[in-house]
């Protein structure tokens, strides 16, 4: 049964307002989430005024901006500041995303900015969430080639047109973004595989190198796993990479009707 | 070395935080709409069993779905009845493979409203003239 309310001790509270950077002319207001697993005290939003003549256009320029500026103990994942890496995913203005390519000005229709981690995931630190079941899950799927015939002297051949099926799967950087936009994923996440997996799970199943797509399709055919879609789009809408991971579970569900007639 | 008690890991915010979207609305609304449905034919199951039941059991039957506060009623359930029609008819759609496009997605979700408003507004205009 889905718990739409958080646990006590996952319950915001008001956190610190700090001081406005002196002598700034354009400053705009950061509302970050923050929890320090050493006090144990309930999660806070701490309030922060960035000086935009001073920071780059990104949210992920004012996070560092905030690190290095006002508060050095402001804890998120970044690495390669051009939406590859997928570090930087979190939830701004209510949406998610990558912070590096994700602008301030996209998001701060209230006049302020607010930053939360990844929706409903366990909190190892402020931004940081833990996605231990996400990579779990992703392994499940068993996401390489699987083949059964004897390898080729070179290499598994793939054409032109077989190749272009992979267009807009492969391209999946493993963010997080798309699961952790999902209510289903939100209420089932334990049994529900979620956009990203099924994502990947469908770009081995149309690979036309790969020949277990029985046993595959086998594994996910499952009240949970896969049908928990019900096709909310949230994960289209999130993917910073804009890719469509609805219709590739829209896909592997025609998948399991088509093999049965 | 110390004994660390490890500390409960909080949940990040979701539905408190997350902003609306037209799909993520009416896929909600899909799902009350068809709860409100089982209410429904309840109602329904009822004015057939007063009806089967005599003359007089389904006189009261028709008194109180004639009443205003009955009428009101209906008009929820026609409505609720229609927008889960129509939401039904889009998951048909995606669940052929098509629709998915950013525009058409949202568009189909925000339409959904326009059209079950439209035709519950037409079926009773239809059922008044008809009186």
């Amino acid at each position: 049964m889905a718990e739409f309310n958080l646990p006590a001790n996952s319950r915001l509270t008001e956190g610190k307002a700090w001081p406005k950077p002196a002598g700034a002319k354009k400053l705009t207001e950061f509302k970050v989430y923050r929890w320090n697993p050493d006090t144990g005290a309930n999660p806070r939003t701490d309030t922060y005024y960035v000086d935009r003549e001073d920071c780059g256009p990104m949210v992920l320029d004012a996070l560092i901006w905030i690190k290095n500026k006002i508060d050095p103990t402001l804890t998120f994942r970044r690495s390669c500041r051009e939406g590859i890496c997928g570090s930087c995913a979190m939830n701004m203005d209510g949406k998610n995303g990558l912070a590096c390519t994700t602008g301030i000005d996209e998001c701060g229709a209230k006049g302020k900015v607010a930053i939360y981690p990844l929706p409903h995931m366990p909190v190892i630190k402020d931004l940081v969430p833990d996605l231990t079941r996400f990579y779990a899950q992703h392994a499940s799927v068993e996401p390489w080639l699987k083949t059964t015939t004897p390898a080729p002297e070179k290499e598994w051949a793939q054409g032109k047109e077989d190749r272009e099926k992979l267009d807009g799967l492969y391209e999946c950087i493993l963010c997080a973004c798309c699961s952790t936009s999902c209510p289903s994923y939100w209420w089932n996440g334990d049994r529900y595989l979620g956009p990203a997996v099924l994502l990947q799970a469908y770009r081995w199943l149309i690979d036309s190198r790969d020949e277990a797509t029985g046993e595959r399709l086998d594994d996910l055919e499952d009240p949970f796993r896969l049908y928990r879609c019900h096709t909310i789009m949230n994960c289209a809408n999130a993917c910073p990479k804009g890719l469509n991971p609805a219709k590739a579970i829209a896909e592997i569900k025609k998948m399991m009707v088509a093999r049965q007639v | 070395m110390a004994e660390t008690k490890p500390i409960a890991r909080p949940l990040s915010p979701h539905l408190q935080i997350y902003r609306w979207s037209w799909t993520m609305a009416m896929s909600i609304a899909h799902r009350v709409t068809g709860t409100a449905l089982y209410a429904g034919t309840v109602l329904i199951a009822a004015w057939l069993v007063a009806a089967a039941s005599g003359p007089g059991a389904y006189e009261t039957a028709q008194a109180i779905a004639g009443s205003f506060l009955g009428r009101l009623v209906l008009f929820g359930y026609s409505f609720a009845l229609l927008h889960h029609m129509v939401g039904g008819l889009r998951h048909f759609v995606w669940d052929m493979g098509h629709g998915y496009e950013p525009e058409t997605r949202t568009n189909m979700a925000k339409y959904s409203v326009f059209v079950s408003a439209g035709l519950t507004i037409l079926l009773w205009v239809v059922a008044y003239a008809m009186r």
